[in-house]
């Protein structure tokens, strides 16, 4: 009796909580990690710019496949006769959430902002020498160079409102030293498809449908509400009760149950994401070997030894679960430059490997320590372990010093590693985004991420080219062979590409972003 | 009295910019907040140069005087993670804390007691065979019959068990007793971590009955303070991490209770009382537990301490927004000027709540005040 009203009252709450979720057009979305600000241009972070697309809007956007789209621009070219100059033309009849009109003021307000000292988003606007406003809806942005790929640096940078902006003293960003507090942090006002309801941080935020907005079609999504979730079991045992309706960070382990889980469903695709190993390559002997007159990894027999020793179809199949995409060359396949030939590898060969060491004066192989983060790429840790032993198979004994990212990235900017595992994403979704920071040596604004001691100032010209070459044939060349000359020297050593997987209700769809930038205003729901 | 209490306040100072001391020594090998600040394609003169802003290139003892110096002045700086006064942040997580602590702590000692007291007065005697038979004959046959009449999951089942078995347990007290001896060992040794995770799987997506994560909705209640307690999500919500939260002090309370009380129920004034014919239920309350209680006091005050300062784990598992998911979220993006603010801000709860615990010792105590001349006898 007793149990049988228990019983009653947990049927009666379980469909209380049905009925909620029913409402189909609120998407509860659950994430790892909440945007760290709402200031579009204080942190260039992909959870921060996910959050602000819903909000804030670019003038040029990405399609899936790369290729630039229109937003709040419509068109863009390269001014007659002025090769440093583009021309951008904005949407009519846009407005922001407040009610004011979008015009080319704004633009110049938010650019100007962008590349102000504190922005974090500066370094893709460092080559921009002046912003003015032709008309209402024309922006002239001059360079100080020709700049043939400019227009791939905006598709993060949003636009304010300058009146908006001024009214609370927002000229410039947040700046953490001043101990001040922006404005901007907490309060939005953009053009985006959805307008900010409420907001705790770290806690959620709700968005709603921006009625108002200039797009045709209305997204089916009326009400979003988004709820950072740190813990991983925590946000699949949120998905499996049935409290949210979209899970965008899923565990590996979890991507199978999950898919067999009834009235859930997993989408997978590739992210736009290299996994790769780098070394040092100079003559200068490893700090962590036990050949401490010499560096052995500068001999290339070494490195094509490590190359041949790697089995990426196994770090596939046993460490991500066959969630990867093994790769030949540093380079997702979204990025220009890339081809199925780059992206070879062979067969992994121990016996040639061996041979090679022993060739190359190692018999015995040498001992080395590799870096690994813990906390940042899917399995990291695993995906190093997986490679010391590899390794040790042809005799080099690896130690494996394991790290949160916090203080794994400083060892690779400040010098301080002989080999590390390192994943690379693209966002211009160009070779030459790889190039500038792995393959250049480390001078000036270049090779801020290339431990490696790999320099040669041929290369290192050819790469600075690559960002004034207006002719597109010629580019395509020099990106070619610099690919070549980096696969023959073995600069880096690829593992896979990682893969995303989003899982959700089974009524909901969401294709997979490689980015991991989805937007919500793409979310169908039905069969 | 005031110059113990003025000691003693000298003394929580001190021991308060030892905590700070140390953190400070200890963050920089926490990594590099930079690295989380700005992009990875910023450039390294940039990097540089906010380093320098922040002061972060400059000795330890050099940014721990800076902070001391602002501390004392209430200033504790901008969040690198979040860029929002880190005191304002800190605020705005506590009432979650708070309430979570609170009930956490009245659900320990209201159970931990009546559960001790129930195992001291009952588990004297070991059961006998015919008793744990009877038990578990019980909780089988119960099992067995919901299972066969098509009474749902597993789950049900054994929580229909468990219903019988309380039932039974009130008939067969001694096995009862040894039971609950039993089972606390569990909440002694089971990590919190599993503990949770455990309920989230049994009560939210297994039976779907209490929320997973969260707080629920939450009502503003004056500046500043926002409480989970007037609406019904909130309260549900609170249900499991609360009842993590307390199992160890649940667990810890009801041995201490225990002991205390099969300590004193052996004592001389006891069996007096006994002889002299005074009902079981005088004795035992009465007389018996009013004895035990003041070590139990001592460390329920000490544990809220500890309850306020380490609901870390737990906050963690239920994402529950206090200020220990805000500490773990801050380690892992290296935001110093949160960490230094929250470990200043445990430092001061035990420091506080030691305060309390003294000057009440001083109270109770006569031979204290003799400015601890007296010696004991």
């Amino acid at each position: 009796m007793k149990i049988q009203r228990f019983a009653g009252l947990a049927a009666l709450l379980a469909s209380t909580l049905m009925a909620s979720s029913a409402m189909a057009e609120t998407l509860r979305w659950a994430r790892a990690s909440d945007a760290l600000t709402l200031d579009p241009h204080s942190q260039n972070q992909g959870v921060t710019h996910n959050f602000a697309h819903h909000i804030y809007e670019t003038l040029v956007d990405r399609a899936v496949d790369g290729s630039l789209t229109p937003r709040l621009a419509t068109e863009w070219y390269v001014k007659e006769g002025e090769p440093s100059v583009w021309v951008f033309k904005l949407r009519h009849d846009v407005k922001f959430h407040d009610g004011a009109d979008f015009t080319a003021e704004d633009v110049v307000f938010s650019l100007d902002r962008a590349r102000s000292e504190h922005s974090n988003m500066r370094q893709l606007h460092s080559a921009i020498e002046s912003v003015t406003a032709v008309d209402d809806h024309t922006v002239e942005v001059k360079m100080t160079g020709p700049s043939p790929l400019y227009p791939n640096n905006l598709t993060n940078t949003f636009v304010m409102d300058k009146g908006w902006s001024e009214a609370h003293n927002l000229q410039s960003v947040q700046d953490y030293a001043a101990g001040e507090d922006n404005y901007a942090v907490r309060n939005a006002n953009g053009t985006g498809p959805y307008i900010l309801d409420s907001r705790e941080v770290d806690v959620r935020s709700v968005l709603k449908r921006n009625e108002a907005h200039w797009a045709e079609t209305k997204p089916q999504v009326t009400e979003i509400i988004y709820l950072p979730i740190a813990e991983n079991a925590t946000r699949i045992a949120a998905l499996l009760s049935g409290e949210v309706d979209l899970v965008q960070d899923v565990p590996v382990q979890d991507i199978e149950r999950l898919k067999g889980t009834a009235g859930l469903k997993v989408e997978t695709g590739p992210e736009n994401r290299i996994i790769y190993f780098g070394y040092r390559m100079d003559d200068k002997p490893l700090k962590s070997s036990n050949v401490t007159d010499k560096n052995p990894i500068a001999d290339p027999r070494v490195r094509e030894a490590m190359h041949l020793a790697v089995d990426r179809e196994a770090i596939r199949r046993v460490v991500m679960r066959g969630n990867s995409l093994p790769a030949g060359v540093a380079m997702p396949p979204f990025v220009h430059g890339w081809t199925p030939e780059l992206d070879a590898f062979p067969a992994p060969d121990p016996e040639r490997a061996k041979a090679l060491l022993a060739e190359a004066g190692y018999p015995d192989g040498f001992s080395v320590t590799l870096d690994t983060p813990n906390n940042r790429y899917v399995n990291d840790e695993a995906i190093s372990q997986a490679v010391v032993s590899m390794l040790g198979r042809i005799g080099i004994k690896v130690t494996l010093a394991s790290r949160p990212v916090a203080q794994h990235s400083p060892l690779i900017t400040g010098d301080n590693t002989d080999f590390y595992l390192l994943g690379w994403g693209v966002p211009t979704f160009d070779s030459a985004y790889i190039f500038n920071d792995l393959i250049h040596s480390r001078t000036g604004h270049f090779g801020a991420y290339n431990p490696s001691g790999y320099a040669d100032p041929a290369l290192d010209a050819k790469i600075e080219s690559l960002a004034t070459e207006v002719d597109v044939e010629k580019r395509d060349a020099d990106v070619a062979e610099i690919w070549a000359q980096v696969q023959r020297d073995r600069v880096l050593l690829p593992i896979h590409n990682q893969l995303l997987a989003y899982a959700m209700k089974e009524n909901v769809t969401l294709a997979v972003h490689p980015e991991n930038q989805p937007l919500m205003t793409t979310v169908t729901y039905g069969q | 009295m005031f110059a113990f209490i003025l000691r003693r306040l000298l003394q929580s100072l001190i021991v308060m910019l030892a905590v700070a001391f140390i953190a400070f020594l200890m963050f920089r090998f926490v990594g590099d907040p930079v690295e989380g600040m700005m992009g990875v394609d910023a450039r390294l003169s940039d990097r540089e140069a906010l380093r320098d802003r922040l002061g972060l290139n400059d000795p330890f003892y050099m940014q721990f005087w800076t902070f001391v110096k602002n501390a004392v002045q209430g200033e504790f700086g901008i969040s690198y993670r979040l860029q929002q006064p880190v005191t304002q942040l800190i605020l705005s997580r506590l009432p979650a804390t708070l309430e979570l602590a609170v009930v956490s702590a009245s659900l320990a000692l209201i159970v931990g007691v009546t559960l001790g007291v129930f195992t001291a007065i009952h588990g004297r005697l070991p059961p006998s065979t015919r008793e744990t038979l009877l038990a578990l004959g019980a909780v089988l046959g119960a099992g067995v019959a919901f299972h066969l009449l098509g009474g749902g999951s597993l789950l049900w089942t054994l929580g229909g068990g468990a219903a019988v078995f309380v039932s039974t347990a009130f008939w067969a007290k001694r096995f009862f007793s040894q039971a609950i001896m039993a089972v606390s060992l569990v909440g002694v040794s089971l990590p919190t971590f599993l503990i949770g995770i455990g309920l989230i799987f049994v009560f939210a997506v297994e039976m779907k009955l209490l929320p997973s994560f969260g707080r629920g909705q939450t009502v503003q209640v004056w500046s500043g303070w926002s409480t989970g307690f007037l609406t019904k999500s909130g309260l549900l919500s609170l249900i499991l991490p609360a009842v993590t939260l307390s199992l160890f002090q649940m667990t810890l309370i009801m041995r201490l209770v225990r002991a205390e009380m099969q300590e004193v129920l052996r004592s001389d004034y006891i069996r007096f009382a006994r002889a002299r014919g005074l009902p079981e239920s005088k004795i035992n309350f009465r007389h018996a537990l009013k004895n035990t209680l003041v070590p139990v006091i001592t460390i329920t005050g000490l544990q809220l301490g500890s309850i306020i300062a380490f609901a870390i784990i737990t906050e963690t598992v239920f994402n529950w927004p206090g200020v220990g998911s805000l500490f773990v979220n801050s380690v892992q993006a290296v935001d110093v000027p949160v960490m230094a603010a929250y470990l200043l801000f445990v430092a001061l709860v035990f420091v506080v709540i030691n305060l309390i615990v003294d000057l009440l010792y001083y109270l109770v105590d006569p031979r204290l005040r003799v400015d601890g001349r007296a010696g004991r006898t």
